[in-house]
């Protein structure tokens, strides 16, 4: 599955649209990360935890969007737009959405 | 006595710790990102949808950078300050910009590790993380996404 977020494919050719695909997740980070944070409050720096929580509910979005694609028989997606909505204090939803193509070789 | 200590003894000792000790830790992240900027300003970045037409680019992977820095106590109190008397919160400025540098240097690494030479259509988001305080900010969270591609 090719997934880019430019509308179109590099040597190839959009042949059929198959129409919009999404996937989400909402997750919650536990204690650990949380008393961690809290301690960086003090003395600022990266939030290690954070990053690393994001990127992998991030990945589970894209499996889900890409997972959707594969449904509707398309080979890749395209224009693909990331949104990050936190719900409450300690869990946030991350949303990724594409439109799910077939391409072909150029000739 | 040991009641005053304490209500001011403890404020000034996290000032000082995040002024002394998050300024340090900004300064080495600030030469960390200067050093990899070099490293990575082969690649040419852009945020436009569309290549320029006589542009060949093959190999499309989607890249992503994340990055979530906090805030320390001396940043917060200063802004707290600004919330009171108006004006430019520089210490937020800082903060929110090596994020954003953090994020794209990344994205970039990534890019290279697939061996491309573009990264195109580079969206970046920003958003906040609420700390333990109601309605102080614990820190920013940035994503950069592109697509890389090989141009020849």
């Amino acid at each position: 599955m090719i997934v880019l977020n430019i509308e179109f494919v590099p040597g190839k050719n959009i042949v059929d649209v198959k129409g919009l695909v999404q996937g989400n997740t909402v997750r919650a980070k536990h204690v650990g990360r949380d008393i961690a944070a809290s301690f960086k409050n003090i003395f600022g720096g990266e939030l290690v935890g954070y990053t690393e929580l994001l990127i992998e509910s991030r990945r589970e979005a894209m499996q889900r969007m890409i997972a959707q694609a594969e449904q509707l028989g398309a080979n890749a997606v395209v224009n693909v737009r990331f949104a990050t909505s936190s719900i409450t204090a300690g869990a946030a939803e991350l949303y990724v959405y594409g439109t799910a193509v077939v391409v072909a070789d150029a000739m | 006595m040991g009641e005053i200590i304490f209500y001011f003894g403890v404020p000034l000792a996290l000032l000082i710790l995040g002024l002394v000790v998050g300024g340090a830790i900004e300064a080495s992240h600030l030469r960390r990102l200067d050093r990899d900027e070099q490293a990575l300003s082969q690649i040419v970045v852009s945020d436009l949808r569309w290549l320029p037409p006589n542009w060949r680019a093959s190999d499309g992977v989607l890249v992503i950078g994340e990055a979530v820095i906090a805030t320390d106590y001396f940043k917060v109190f200063m802004a707290t300050l600004r919330n009171f008397f108006g004006g430019r919160v520089r210490s937020y400025e800082t903060l929110v910009a090596r994020a954003r540098r953090q994020a794209i240097v990344r994205m970039l690494e990534q890019a290279q590790a697939v061996g491309a030479n573009v990264v195109w259509s580079v969206r970046i988001e920003t958003a906040t993380i609420q700390g333990k305080q109601q309605g102080k900010s614990g820190g920013v969270e940035v994503l950069a996404y592109g697509t890389a591609m090989t141009v020849r």
